[in-house]
């Protein structure tokens, strides 16, 4: 909501300045967003007469001028036309910040003569564009007085309105509000009433007067919609944005600024009939002044004639009955429709209008026959012709409900005590009634708020007068001995990222949308879940892994010269579109190698191991179990068949690993290798809250461990898992320790199979192992392993 | 024995001069070994008559003694001195690089959840988690928003109909959580009073620009009791602001506003001093908005299955990449979600910069390299 300081002071006797104004605005809730003051940059500038004015001797289009600024006299050079003796205009002396250039002037010499100063144009003191001439004030203007005060100079403020505070979408209920917070007195708003010299030949006719309670209605004759908006309303519409367009339009224009009072004018002579105010039909259309067309529905307030609906109640006026430069007979209407209704309307059409922004909020119910009564007097005014009567279908007795006020509410709200008296001196302020009875505040609202429900209300009107710096400041009381602020879950969520941080990756946090041309690759066998109105074609799914996005990225960095990226994000991945379908994942991609080339050659291509190892570490990071989880090779068909596995426990998934399917890098255009992992962190289970503290006992053995090594011949489909764990379980009291130390495949081991070397830690229990001990465990273990794998030892 | 002294003096000069220790090895084999001179003359000693033989053995012995001593002296010497050729022969640049390592990085948005945590943490509040797919009830109605709520359109919502198969109804689908708000809703149908919690959380509008992105992360705050008023939330705020931008004084002022979900409600500022190439928080001459605050409106505590007769309390609500923006000079949103990794390096945070209230809230995890 933009106003003028002029159009402030239109309603509002004050002194004020303009940044106690502002000030005042901002603490009582109508928060200020922008001042626009010209004068701030006229610092500097005053009046001045020319004195002289002479040729200067060696330029054509020059002049040397001596300025008077009623204390000292200089002499100016000046290329302007209108340079005369006894001009008096606006003088910048040497020093001036001049807001065209934003510069302090210095003195020059031009052509030979020096000038101290200059003569000022419009557009050097930032009031406009104009820089044909110099300004020339009224001939009885003072010299020396500054420029700010002899210029019309009218600021701009611009607050922004909460959506409660509808009668401040008018500037009167600014100044009333200025008003009561004691900057000022509300200046009696004075209306005239328009003599009717003519019966309303239309018939208004209002079939659903529960949207709309009140219908005014108002014929004007011969009307010249071609005359010209005075000067003072053109310069406050365009100052707060609003260009001229006609006076028929202006005016309801204005008086929509001025007081929050939505109008209406239709052109008459194109109207059929009278008018019928009833509820649109299902499929019903309309074509608004926006040339749009739009298909109604029978929740849309249609204002009416016999060629159907003219005008959308409350929030846009029709193409077709509108009104154009060659209208001479109009009909004005200033009605009430139910906020309810015409944000209903609003909101499933998608329109937007300074009319449906007020309906919807709240327009006073009272200001139907004011509102009607100031729109004629100023259309007469402009554009003259002859009023009727007033048609009034409905009534505009509002009555606005009561509510009580607990003297005391007001301490125990804010925790500051407030007098029953204050209380009732503030709300009288702001145009509630009050009266005290049995200890209690009885209060009716004026009608121009709708927002007053309940005793909270006008407990926020209370302390938004007294102002909101003057409630003291109380700690929270320590009410408990403090404990751990995270649960078990929240904690695993913060750990695992410092984990990753500290294994090299760095954390990103990107959308939760994905694009679903990528995302359509990662869905796990369920629906997409894709947005109603997505932002952009990029961002239309519910993102079903936190791949897609992270691929993107490893795309982007690559694209900027970075080859080397470990990447990973904590964050949801959606598996359905109802809430609560969502879990955790701690997901993360490496591309390229470990490092750029170094002198001991220790870079390398990161391997599906690398997002095997980053899987682990997050598991292990969030309590998870470390040695009873199996891996299997059924990772979905986004990564590479041959080089991924799946973590689990029992049937839970815990993490998918490998590297990412060469066909999906190809459609993500990614032309390097990438591995990846996710681990689902709400699958890994919590560790139970009754486990103690204490670790288990350390028995240490006195005897010394033997590390030996054994190869063995296996198929190449066996698995290292499968030789580990055979190995292990030859004897789990005396093997420790099983190692995969080499795999081989190629000379001297038959094709179709590999040599995979394990190394093995035997941990004599009881006394120092002979020979024969260790001879028996190798043998166990060859036995176990062949009969688990079929490895022969090499 | 005039030979014995020549011998001796002779070998002592040998050893000094010897220059390598195969050289000194020579010499005691010369006069120690089995065909030493040396051990020719113990040899010899037997041959003699008894008091002789005890007079002549103890000058051996001195002797021997004296060339022991001698080795070993020399020997200690010029092992020292192969050592040092040794030492000299494998000295490598050092001054070139170490291996390779990387360190990695913690997203602001994370470090600002962990102070934030550690600050409301030491106040006494838990943390509350909720969906970012919600009913309509739990991010607007239950908030006394209901469908033709004018604030509604404030917040450009994402929708996601809640049955693909039917046609789109705008009034039935689920949102991609507006704010955090919601969960001031999910806590208080799960907990009745005293309630004191914290929910971050990643929500979502319809708009980008340099001050909004689609995906955007907030902080609700809510606190719930018999006797709480609008003091404890300017107290509470206070103390919150303080600690997270580590200021002893921080001037704030209060502004009245409007959010359907509190009443009394207010907007928080907080002091800063803006000049054409920073922003300095604390006092100076402008004013920063950080948060929106109120008491509980009595409907959403009815709405959550609290008696508004019995308690009430405050909420509030503020932008978690905002503060990272303000704290650490992160000028624009947009680049938070663009993973550009020259970004995440000098914006992200060491992997062990923890935060506590006790240990420290920032730079606590060493320089970052």
């Amino acid at each position: 909501m933009k106003f003028t300081l002029s159009w402030l002071k239109e309603h509002l006797d004050t002194n004020a300045t303009i940044d106690e104004i502002s000030e005042t605005l901002t603490r009582i809730g109508l928060e200020v967003e922008e001042v626009y003051n010209p004068a701030v940059g006229l610092s500097g500038f005053v009046t001045a007469r020319l004195e002289t004015v002479e040729n200067h001797p060696d330029a054509d289009h020059l002049h040397v001028l001596c300025v008077n600024d009623g204390t000292h006299k200089y002499q100016v050079v000046c290329g302007a036309p209108n340079v005369r003796a006894g001009l008096i205009g606006i003088f910048a002396p040497e020093g001036t910040l001049i807001p065209l250039f934003n510069e302090r002037l210095k003195k020059a010499v031009i052509r030979g003569v020096e000038s101290c100063g200059m003569m000022c144009a419009v557009d050097e003191i930032g009031l406009g564009t104009d820089h044909s001439e110099i300004i020339e004030l009224p001939a009885d203007t003072k010299i020396g007085v500054p420029a700010a005060q002899v210029l019309d100079i009218d600021p701009v403020i611009e607050v922004s309105i909460t959506p409660n505070r509808a009668e401040c979408l008018g500037v009167r209920g600014i100044a009333r509000d200025l008003a009561a917070a004691g900057l000022g007195s509300l200046k009696p708003l004075n209306i005239a009433k328009t003599p009717a010299v003519f019966a309303n030949p239309v018939k208004i006719t209002v079939e659903c007067p529960e949207e709309c309670p009140t219908y005014t209605a108002r014929y004007i004759r011969n009307v010249n919609n071609k005359a010209e908006t005075p000067k003072w309303m053109k310069d406050r519409l365009n100052a707060i944005g609003l260009h001229s367009i006609s006076p028929l339009v202006d005016v309801t224009n204005y008086i929509n600024y001025d007081l929050a009072r939505p109008l209406h004018v239709f052109d008459a002579d194109k109207l059929k009939g009278g008018l019928v105010i009833r509820m649109a039909e299902n499929g019903e259309k309309f074509t608004a002044l926006n040339e749009k067309e739009y298909v109604l529905n029978n929740k849309a307030l249609g204002i009416c004639d016999a060629e159907g609906v003219q005008c959308l109640g409350g929030i846009m006026g029709g193409l077709a009955k509108g009104c154009s430069a060659d209208t001479t007979n109009v009909l004005l209407e200033c009605a009430l429709f139910k906020p309810e209704c015409i944000a209903c309307t609003g909101r499933h059409l998608q329109i937007d209008s300074d009319s449906r922004y007020r309906y919807e909020r709240w327009v006073d119910p009272k200001s139907n026959i004011s509102g009607s009564d100031y729109a004629t007097a100023l259309i007469l005014s402009i554009c003259g012709g002859e009023a009727s009567e007033l048609t009034i279908v409905g009534t505009e007795n509002y009555q606005a409900p009561v509510v009580w006020l607990r003297p005391e509410r007001v301490e125990n709200l804010i925790g500051m005590p407030v007098s029953a008296e204050k209380s009732m001196e503030i709300l009288n302020k702001l145009g509630f009634e009050t009266s005290l009875e049995n200890g209690r505040i009885k209060t009716i609202s004026p009608s121009w708020r709708g927002d007053i429900e309940g005793e909270h209300d006008l407990v926020e009107e209370v302390v938004r007068m007294i102002g909101l710096d003057e409630i003291p400041a109380v700690s929270l009381p320590h009410n408990k001995f403090p404990k751990e602020t995270l649960t078990p879950m929240q904690h695993n969520a913060m750990i695992v990222k410092h984990e990753l941080a500290a294994r090299g990756m760095y954390e990103t946090v990107t959308w939760s949308f994905a694009d679903s041309d990528l995302a359509q690759y990662f869905r796990k066998g369920h629906e997409a879940i894709i947005l109603e109105n997505p932002i952009a074609k990029e961002l239309n799914e519910m993102r079903p892994s936190l791949l897609p996005n992270l691929l993107t990225a490893v795309k982007n960095n690559v694209a900027r010269g970075y080859a080397n990226v470990a990447l990973f994000e904590v964050g949801p991945e959606f598996s359905g579109r109802h809430p609560q379908e969502q879990n955790m994942a701690a997901s993360g991609v490496r591309a390229g190698q470990t490092a750029k080339k170094d002198w001991q050659h220790s870079a390398r291509d990161y391997d599906v191991f690398d997002a095997k190892a980053d899987a682990l570490a997050v598991i292990a990071a969030a309590k998870g179990p470390v040695e009873n989880q199996q891996i299997t090779l059924d990772a979905p068909s986004y990564y590479h068949p041959g080089r991924s596995g799946t973590l689990r426990l029992g049937k839970n998934v815990l993490a998918y690993f490998g590297e990412i399917h060469p066909a999906v890098l190809k459609a993500l255009d990614i032309k390097t290798r990438v591995v990846a992992f996710e681990v689902n962190l709400d699958n890994i289970p919590l560790p139970r809250r009754t486990q103690g503290k204490a670790r288990k006992k350390l028995e240490l053995s006195a005897f010394q461990p033997v590390d030996k090594d054994l190869a063995f011949v296996v198929d190449k489909s066996v698995s290292a898992a499968g030789i580990m764990a055979a190995a292990r379980n030859a004897d789990r009291i005396h093997i420790t320790d099983v190692r995969i130390f080499d795999v081989y495949e190629g000379e001297n081991v038959a094709s179709g199979k590999k040599s995979v070397a394990i190394g093995l830690t035997f941990q004599p229990q009881e006394q120092t192992f002979t020979d024969k001990d260790i001879e028996n465990l190798m043998n166990k273990v060859i036995v176990e392993v062949n009969k688990k794998t079929g490895g022969e030892l090499r | 024995m005039e030979n014995l002294e020549n011998l001796k003096n002779d070998t002592l000069q040998k050893i000094q001069a010897a220059s390598n220790l195969k050289e000194l090895d020579d010499i005691r084999v010369s006069v120690l070994g089995k065909k030493g001179k040396l051990t020719e003359q113990m040899k010899g000693l037997g041959a003699l008559p008894l008091e002789e033989k005890i007079a002549a053995g103890k000058a051996l012995n001195v002797v021997k003694a004296q060339i022991d001593s001698a080795l070993s002296a020399q020997k200690a010497v010029l092992e020292e001195k192969a050592l040092n050729e040794k030492l000299a022969g494998e000295t490598i640049d050092v001054t070139l690089p170490v291996r390779p390592e990387t360190q990695g990085r913690i997203h602001p948005v994370s470090k600002i959840y962990e102070e934030v945590v550690a600050i409301f943490g030491e106040m006494g509040f838990d943390v509350a988690n909720g969906p970012d797919i919600e009913d309509q009830f739990h991010n607007f109605n239950a908030l006394n928003m209901p469908a033709n709520h004018p604030a509604r359109q404030m917040q450009d919502t994402f929708y996601l109909s809640s049955n693909p198969e039917e046609p789109f109804d705008m009034d039935t689908a689920y949102v991609i959580r507006t704010h955090t708000s919601g969960m001031q809703i999910r806590t208080m149908e799960k907990q009745q009073p005293p309630i004191r919690i914290i929910a971050p959380g990643r929500t979502y509008r319809s708009d980008y620009d340099a001050t909004h992105t689609p995906m955007f992360h907030q902080v609700e705050g809510l606190v719930i009791d018999k006797n709480i008023t609008m003091a404890h939330l300017k107290g509470c705020l206070y103390d919150f602001m303080k600690a997270f931008f580590e200021l002893d004084d921080l001037p704030v002022r209060y502004r009245p506003s409007y959010f359907p979900f509190t009443e009394p409600s207010a907007e928080m500022d907080i002091g800063c001093l803006k000049t054409k190439t920073e922003l300095k928080i604390g006092a100076g001459t402008d004013w920063l908005e950080v948060l929106g605050c109120g008491m509980v409106h009595p409907n959403v505590l009815k709405a959550g299955g609290i008696d508004p007769n019995e308690y009430q309390g405050f909420a509030f609500g503020m932008g978690i990449d905002r503060l990272a923006m303000l704290k650490y000079g992160i000028p624009d949103l947009r680049t938070f979600f663009e993973s550009d990794v020259r970004w995440l390096k000098h914006y992200g945070f060491t992997p062990l910069d923890f935060s506590s209230m006790t240990g420290g809230l920032s730079n606590n995890g060493g320089l970052a390299r």
